[in-house]
């Protein structure tokens, strides 16, 4: 492998691994504060690819502009998504076993797998990435890489920054840590804890559908989008530690790498690697990289 | 003769008679059933006998199934005599290898981990080879066990499996009142208390795990059987969910609630699918099972087999009383 092919695989393996954070992320973010296995997580990934497709015409035409109107218009759709869906169904869940939660949720994949269908239909879309990102940047000699590709791993490290501040500096990131570690105390102590949830539950539903929308020019947009993310979503919340933002980043990044480079050198285990790396990290350590409370 | 005793022997009873009444599409139907009902048992031991919850049924199935089609010989039926306990053993080896790994995890993790090790296994047929990648394979002479016992026919295969199914109900039932079994529900009540007691629990988690991947493997040798075909799709995740369904449907810790949530689940499958009542929106069935489940966590609690006590209770008004009481003691 030479240095450019190198250097090209560590770039795809970033924006892989950073774009898996924003899945995660949310992920582990609702079961760490709310308690709640969410697997309908990867629905809204799948939801935001698909709104990055429907939406385009329908945005073009109201309100002008292109892909960045587009992002604007799904990530405003998407909070209000998480703010309903949490209100009618996940409230229901907190008190409930997992189990429970476990069954509600896939329902809700069928739900929206189904209403996906009708809607939008079962085709393959492709959608095509703005203008000024769809350039390439010359590399060595002979290779060149997509400008867009770079554009998502910069939007994710600024949104990954973004959360970090609000985590550690602002007082709404001070109430989210403290709901996870203990519910009760904070509760007493005054602050809403129902409302947390809903501003917890539905910045965990735009980031995934964001994930999605800046996707999709990359994936193409297809029925069943949301099982495979979902599942190595759960595989990178679980070599991090559950409820671990550190962790969820670490190790997507960890699986970005793996991922992209056993495509590139084992192809036929590719798809299992992932996998192995879990079992690895398992038996090294059962919590996780960093557990966290 | 306690009510549950007589409505499990009616039910078997009724089975038994079934194919007197069906014509040949019932009879595929309910073998059907019969093996998603296997299937649901082999959970069952897991979530309602020792309170794990593993997301990854689907692959001690799909293996139990390609076992059978890869190590039946192309010149001839092989005999059932060595080909199922392989198929069960294959299961429960991956089973124990899954087990081992995932044990050392709980709760809300172990879900995610069984899950993932299930996904890995698609990914082997999937991406391989070794099992005819994405299309599957063909099983093309199909067992027989001795001169008389042919699963190439329908009926034959039908009696079989539901052979199997009593088979496994009665060693389920028996194996839950077993000393073991009492230890699984210790488990599953309160693990730290049966350590504190002088229990290793993790080899009896491992046991119940490696014994419900036998189980679910001998479902996936009767499916191949019956459908002649094995592909990928046996192992997706979806089918996990569905398994997981029918046990919650039913209503856990009742070894006949996994019996009457496979039966309701193939039941709304086929009311959803029905053309007859929903026509051209039959096509979009997952639409109404999933509302169907979602309505099923709102109001059935305790699953199917809590359903005639929710009715009573309902009806006499002690249904508030009773939750307290159950609250109490949860």
């Amino acid at each position: 492998m030479s240095l450019t092919t190198f250097l090209i695989q560590c770039l795809n393996s970033l924006q892989y691994g950073l774009l898996l954070f924003l899945v995660a992320s949310g992920l582990t973010l609702i079961f760490g504060i709310m308690g709640v296995i969410n697997l309908a997580h990867g629905s809204f990934y799948m939801i935001g690819a698909y709104m990055a497709f429907a939406l385009s015409p329908i945005v073009a035409t109201t309100l002008g502009g292109g892909f960045f109107s587009v992002l604007m218009v799904g990530v405003v759709l998407a909070i209000l998504l998480g703010y309903a869906l949490e209100w009618i169904f996940y409230s229901y869940l907190y008190e409930r076993e997992h189990l429970q939660q476990v069954l509600m949720t896939y329902g809700l994949i069928l739900v929206f797998e189904e209403l996906r269908s009708l809607l939008v239909g079962d085709d393959v879309h492709g959608v095509q990435a703005p203008e000024i990102l769809s350039g390439t940047l010359p590399l060595g000699d002979l290779m060149t890489y997509p400008v867009y590709r770079i554009f998502i791993s910069a939007v994710c490290m600024v949104l990954a920054l973004g959360m970090y501040l609000v985590f550690t500096r602002t007082r709404l990131g001070m109430m989210i840590r403290a709901g996870s570690a203990n519910r009760e105390m904070v509760q007493s102590l005054g602050i809403d804890i129902q409302f947390l949830y809903r501003v917890v539950f539905a910045a965990g539903v735009a980031l995934a559908a964001f994930a999605g929308m800046v996707a999709a020019p990359v994936s193409s947009v297809y029925p069943g989008m949301g099982g495979s993310v979902l599942i190595i979503c759960f595989v990178v919340v679980v070599i991090g530690g559950i409820g671990s933002i550190r962790g969820a980043l670490l190790a997507a990044l960890l699986i970005g790498f793996v991922d992209t480079f056993g495509k590139v050198l084992l192809p036929q285990a590719a798809g299992v690697l992932v996998y192995v790396l879990m079992a690895v990290i398992l038996l090294w350590k059962p919590d996780g990289l960093f557990k966290a409370g | 003769m306690k009510p549950k005793v007589v409505f499990v022997l009616a039910s078997f009873v009724a089975l038994a008679l079934y194919p007197l009444v069906a014509a040949s599409f019932g009879i595929d139907l309910i073998t059907k059933v019969m093996i998603f009902s296997i299937v649901a048992l082999s959970l069952e031991l897991l979530v309602g006998g020792t309170g794990l919850v593993c997301f990854g049924q689907a692959a001690f199935f799909g293996i139990g199934a390609y076992v059978a089609v890869l190590l039946s010989p192309q010149d001839g039926p092989a005999s059932v005599a060595w080909l199922l306990p392989a198929a069960m053993l294959a299961a429960a080896g991956y089973a124990m290898a899954v087990g081992a790994l995932s044990l050392r995890t709980r709760g809300v993790y172990f879900i995610m981990v069984t899950l993932a090790f299930a996904q890995m296994a698609y990914y082997v047929v999937h991406d391989t080879p070794l099992g005819g990648g994405t299309d599957g394979i063909y099983l093309m002479m199909k067992p027989v066990l001795g001169e008389r016992i042919d699963l190439d026919r329908p009926i034959i295969l039908y009696f079989f499996t539901l052979f199997a199914l009593i088979l496994v109900f009665g060693f389920l039932s028996l194996l839950l009142r077993s000393r073991f079994g009492r230890a699984l529900a210790g488990i599953r009540v309160n693990e730290q208390r049966m350590r504190a007691t002088g229990f290793e629990t993790y080899p009896y988690k491992l046991a119940a795990f490696t014994i419900s991947g036998a189980i679910a493997g001998l479902g996936g040798f009767l499916f191949a059987v019956k459908d002649g075909f094995v592909n990928p799709e046996l192992m997706s995740w979806h089918f996990s969910g569905s398994v997981l369904i029918m046990v919650i449907l039913g209503g856990i810790g009742h070894l006949r609630g996994a019996l009457i949530g496979a039966f309701a689940f193939a039941f709304l499958q086929e009311v959803f699918q029905s053309e007859a009542i929903f026509g051209a929106f039959a096509k979009h069935w997952h639409l109404g099972l999933g509302l169907a489940i979602i309505a099923s966590v709102a109001t059935l609690p305790n699953g199917l087999v809590g359903l005639p006590a929710q009715i009573r209770d309902r009806l006499i008004g002690r249904s508030s009383r009773r939750a307290q009481a159950e609250g109490m003691r949860g």
